[in-house]
């Protein structure tokens, strides 16, 4: 990293040379995993690396500056960003990464290859045995060198620069804002039009009433036993991850009805509501039983439509 | 005085402007101003003529340059006059007749809610009509003879809402139009040869130049001179322009429009004599078209295509002996003026008929009619006399000029020529006869009711059964009168014409004159036509004073026959104009459709083909155009590369 | 070792990046790629500047990264943008300009 101080030189330390093959190995798979990995997360999470990996042979180059910000502004910034809108779209969902494309992959193919060789052919070809390196135009500091040329002879195209940024973050406000075409409801209209689409109008049911369990993936059960949808969370219900305890529960009823019977001497008198609900409870998307709890059953249901 | 010229033409143009455009508020009034107008006109072309009887021969010609019309670099197109012996004769005739006309229109057009536009159109056509012969170049004379031919077109379609009137119209128009470009190829060539298209330079160097160009625009001068006179082989316009009003027959396609070809003839002299060929050729039509229309006269049963055939006759005369060079050129204009008054009187004659007659026009349903119509029985009597030359008549002196002429000419041609003028002179006697015999003796054949003749199905009325019996009568005043007037001029122009060779002399500054020297002598030429005359005569009273008319029209020979088909003019113009014109049209829309069209379509399919293919590239995919992005990347290195190894 | 190494580098990232772009209808795994691209881009212009032994090459990577970091920001909107309205964020579900 500090043979920049060389005014004129063909080679470069055995230290970044050592460092380039073993950092350039891994910006090259951080960039494969970058363009290969199934998950945009990874895929992000590998570009990151390799800017990383950028950032330190920045320094070796000898641009300090360059160096920090890539780090600070690329991996710090803007991949965050990448980050969070991944986050913004999704993601769950691994991509596909089969072709669709008619022949895409053999071009891809084709033209990758061929520029690729190409390009190094080129550079090859140009046969650079030495370079300046560094040490001069550094001698007065690399962030002091770097701002005596942008705000003299780049001045112009600094300033352009920072007016393309301007023009960026207003461009990015005006893209993803959401003109407002009506008037915010007042919350007395918000409350009148829940009454008028008939949707639920008190707060949820918590989880665990009249259940021997208050777990937020366990339905609390209506009066006649069986569970009642609204009471757990939507995403449970989704990933089939609510636990059904209303079988046990009414056969903790049964066994009480059937104790308290012994107890008091009766013989087969299982009370008839408690009986049948039991039965139903074997297939909950059926039609509930036309008992009491049949109406809360049926608004349970069209809340959960 | 000079400016009175402008105004002869002014007069009538302005009566034409004021009745088109002046609307229905004139309609109690316009035929009156039409013809004042007209008269007027003809009351300057009287103060003109008094003026150039009091000045000598060679400056009897006025000259008036009104304005520059065209200046273009060489090309100096002016509105300028020319009133000579010979335009004035023109003007004296057009004006004088013209106005007779008009007047003759008031009572004729009395009960037509169209007569002021009747009247505004004969304005127009006077107006033009003077343009024509006034003018001082051919461009001028080109826009007169324009003129002209759109008021003969808005005349003989006066009656448009007759099929057949529109018809003619359009023919007459069409026909026209064939004349037109032979006068207008004809200027283009004076402009090329000369440089310019006034009357002076042009006939002043056309002996300069080489004969082929005079030939060339004296048979394109004739082509047009053979549209608009209706000379063979353009002669099939005239028969359908009878449909017209009678008045606008007698005027324009009697007496002057018509004759307006011989005027050309004349006025060009200088260059058919220039050119040899052409002369002959302008004789050779003259002489073939006063035979075909004496032929159609005599098949006609109609009265106005009877005398259309005569008008095309006579017409044949003049060009025949306009075609005979300064031997003929007073005699064509002499016999043009005497057959302006005997024919216009015969036209309005027939039109009294006519009129009296619930405007029947078929001959053989008239027949006895002298003692319902005598006065216009007499003034159609001598017009009669006067064209079939009747001694002593003007027809007579004009016409037996002609003939003289013709056999001057001298040699073979002159022999064909002398025969063929003189057996045309039997003939006019024949149909004249015939026409006379067949309208004014005989018995009263419109009293029966006649079986529509299944020759002539568009005979109105009888062909839609609604036959009632006419009532004959005299015609008013308004048209008697210029019947009688012109009547006088048909007996006495002749004679006071020739009077010491007055109308010879009077033309010489213009045309020049020769005295022809027939073969045999001037006597036995008169008397040979004086027995023609009769020859004929007598043979159309042994055919048609002796025996009754047949009301319907016999079958008659192969002549007859071709000859009431106008000689087959129409079907010989189907067969070799329409029908290849038809097949051309064909073969275009054939050629347009396959070769044409063909390849149009064969690059369009092509094109559209090979977008097709070419289209599937753009399927919408971003990744897909991003790699022939990345493609032409690489192609741009590897050209960078190869750049810099060579 | 000669520098020119890390050209070579660059060049070698630049190719995968470009692939990626062209390979991945994920629109943002494409636009990580195409960062990539612009990656590779500035390491060859470091390595120019350490080369030719001037700050001009530093100044134009520099440059780079501000365009950079502005096309992230529009580019970014866009995508959310799109994914809001068609509910995908696939370059492919995009392809309604064709005929």
């Amino acid at each position: 990293m500090t043979a920049t101080t060389l005014l004129a030189a063909t080679s470069t330390s055995t230290g970044e040379a050592v460092q380039f093959w073993i950092l350039g190995t891994v910006a090259v798979l951080g960039a494969l995993g970058t363009v290969l990995m199934k998950r945009s997360v990874h895929s992000a999470l590998c570009l990151a690396g390799t800017m990383i990996v950028l950032a330190v042979f920045y320094l070796a180059n000898g641009a300090y500056f360059l160096g920090i910000v890539q780090i600070v502004v690329y991996t710090g910034a803007v991949m965050m960003l990448f980050l969070f809108v991944l986050m913004l779209v999704g993601v769950t969902a691994a991509d596909s990464l089969k072709e669709t494309i008619r022949g895409q992959r053999w071009l891809v193919a084709l033209c990758g290859l061929g520029f690729g060789i190409l390009l190094i052919a080129g550079i090859g070809s140009a046969s650079v045995e030495s370079f300046a390196g560094l040490g001069a135009a550094n001698a007065g500091g690399n962030v002091q060198g770097l701002a005596r040329a942008l705000f003299t002879d780049y001045v112009f195209a600094f300033e352009i620069t920072g007016a393309l940024l301007v023009t960026a973050a207003v461009a990015a406000m005006v893209l993803t804002h959401r003109e407002r075409t009506e008037r915010r409801k007042t919350q007395r209209e918000l409350a009148e039009q829940r009454v008028r689409e008939g949707k639920h109008l008190p707060p949820l049911p918590a989880p665990g009433v009249y259940a021997r369990h208050n777990a937020v993936d366990i339905p609390g059960l209506l009066p006649d036993g069986t569970p009642s949808e609204l009471t757990v969370n939507a995403t449970l219900r989704e990933r089939g991850q609510v636990r059904d305890v209303s079988r046990e529960a009414l056969a903790d009823l049964a066994a009480l009805e059937r104790r308290t019977g012994e107890y008091l001497g009766r013989k087969g008198t299982v009370p008839r509501a408690v009986r049948s609900a039991a039965d139903v409870r074997d297939d909950i998307s059926d039609d509930a039983p036309d008992t009491g709890g049949g109406r809360a059953g049926d608004r349970d249901r069209e809340a959960a439509k | 005085m000079e400016t009175l010229i402008g105004l002869l033409v002014a007069a009538p143009l302005l009566g034409a402007a004021v009745l088109l455009c002046g609307g229905r508020r004139l309609d109690r009034t316009g035929h009156w101003i039409g013809t004042v107008l007209a008269a007027a006109s003809f009351v300057l072309a009287a103060v003109l003529f008094a003026d150039m009887l009091g000045r000598q021969g060679d400056e009897r010609a006025l000259h008036q340059h009104v304005f520059s019309w065209i200046p273009v670099g060489g090309f100096q197109a002016d509105v300028a006059f020319r009133l000579d012996q010979l335009s004035m004769t023109f003007v004296l005739l057009i004006t004088g007749v013209g106005t007779l006309i008009h007047v003759y229109s008031i009572g004729y057009m009395e009960h037509d809610e169209r007569r002021r536009r009747f009247f505004g159109y004969l304005n127009l056509f006077l107006a033009a009509m003077l343009l024509l012969v006034l003018a001082d170049n051919y461009l001028l004379l080109y826009a007169g003879w324009e003129g002209v031919g759109l008021a003969s077109y808005l005349l003989i379609g006066f009656w448009q809402h007759k099929p057949s009137a529109a018809t003619a119209a359009k023919k007459a128009f069409i026909v026209n139009r064939v004349g037109d470009i032979g006068l207008s190829i004809a200027i283009m060539i004076m402009f090329a040869t000369f440089g310019t298209f006034a009357f002076g330079p042009v006939l002043e160097s056309v002996g300069e130049t080489g004969e082929g160009t005079a030939t060339a625009i004296g048979l394109m001068l004739l082509l047009a001179a053979c549209g608009k006179s209706a000379q063979v082989p353009l002669q099939s316009w005239l028969g359908d322009a009878m449909e017209g009003p009678t008045p606008v027959s007698a005027l324009i396609h009697a007496a002057t429009m018509v004759t307006a070809g011989v005027y050309l003839i004349v006025r060009s002299g200088a260059v058919f004599e220039a050119a040899p060929a052409a002369q002959t050729t302008v004789t050779v039509v003259g002489a073939v078209t006063l035979l075909f229309g004496a032929i159609v006269g005599c098949a006609k049963d109609d009265i106005k295509k009877a005398l259309a055939g005569s008008t095309m006759s006579q017409i044949g005369y003049m060009v025949l002996a306009a075609g005979l060079g300064p031997v003929g050129y007073a005699f064509a204009i002499m016999h043009l003026v005497t057959h302006g008054f005997f024919k216009a009187g015969l036209f309005l004659g027939a039109g009294s008929v006519m009129h009296g007659m619930n405007d029947e026009v078929d001959m053989r349903r008239y027949g006895g009619l002298r003692k319902y119509m005598p006065v216009t029985f007499a003034t159609f009597g001598l017009g009669y006399l006067a064209i079939i030359g009747f001694p002593g008549l003007s027809g007579f002196f004009s016409k037996d000029k002609i003939i003289e002429a013709a056999f001057a000419k001298g040699g073979t041609e002159g022999w064909i020529l002398g025969g063929a003028a003189l057996l045309g002179a039997a003939v006019t006697a024949f149909y004249m006869t015939r026409v006379m015999l067949m309208t004014f003796f005989g018995e009263e054949r419109w009293r029966n009711a006649p079986a529509p003749s299944p020759e002539q199905p568009d005979v109105e009325p009888a062909a839609r059964g609604e036959y009632s019996v006419p009532h004959p009568h005299e015609s008013p005043k308004s048209m008697t009168i210029p019947m009688i007037v012109l009547a006088f001029g048909s007996v006495f122009a002749g004679f006071l014409f020739s009077w010491g060779d007055a109308f010879v002399h009077w033309l010489e500054p213009v045309t020049g004159f020769e005295h022809g020297h027939p073969p045999v002598s001037a006597l036995t030429v008169t008397a040979a036509t004086v027995v023609a005359l009769v020859l004929g005569a007598g043979l159309a009273w042994a055919q048609y004073g002796r025996k009754p008319v047949p009301a319907v029209a016999p079958r008659g020979s192969l002549l007859t026959r071709a000859a009431r088909r106008d000689l087959l003019q129409d079907d010989f113009n189907h067969v070799v104009l329409v029908k290849p014109g038809e097949y051309l049209t064909r073969g275009l829309v054939y050629l347009d459709h396959k070769v044409v069209d063909g390849a149009v379509n064969g690059t369009a399919a092509a094109v559209g083909g090979l977008s097709g293919r070419t289209r599937r590239l753009q399927n919408g995919y971003a990744r897909s155009y991003a790699v022939s992005m990345f493609g032409g990347a690489a192609i741009l290195v590897a050209a960078t590369l190869l750049m810099r190894a060579v | 070792m000669n520098p020119v190494n890390y050209l070579f580098l660059a060049a070698l990232l630049f190719t995968i990046g470009a692939s990626g772009v062209l390979l991945r209808r994920n629109a943002i795994v494409v636009f990580m790629s195409v960062e990539l691209m612009l990656n590779a881009a500035n390491l060859a212009l470091v390595t120019f500047s350490r080369m030719h032994g001037n700050l001009d090459g530093q100044i134009i990577a520099f440059f780079t990264m501000v365009v950079a970091a502005a096309e992230v920001v529009v580019g970014l909107a866009i995508i959310v943008t799109i994914f809001r309205s068609r509910h995908s964020a696939s370059v492919d579900d995009a392809s309604l300009m064709k005929l």
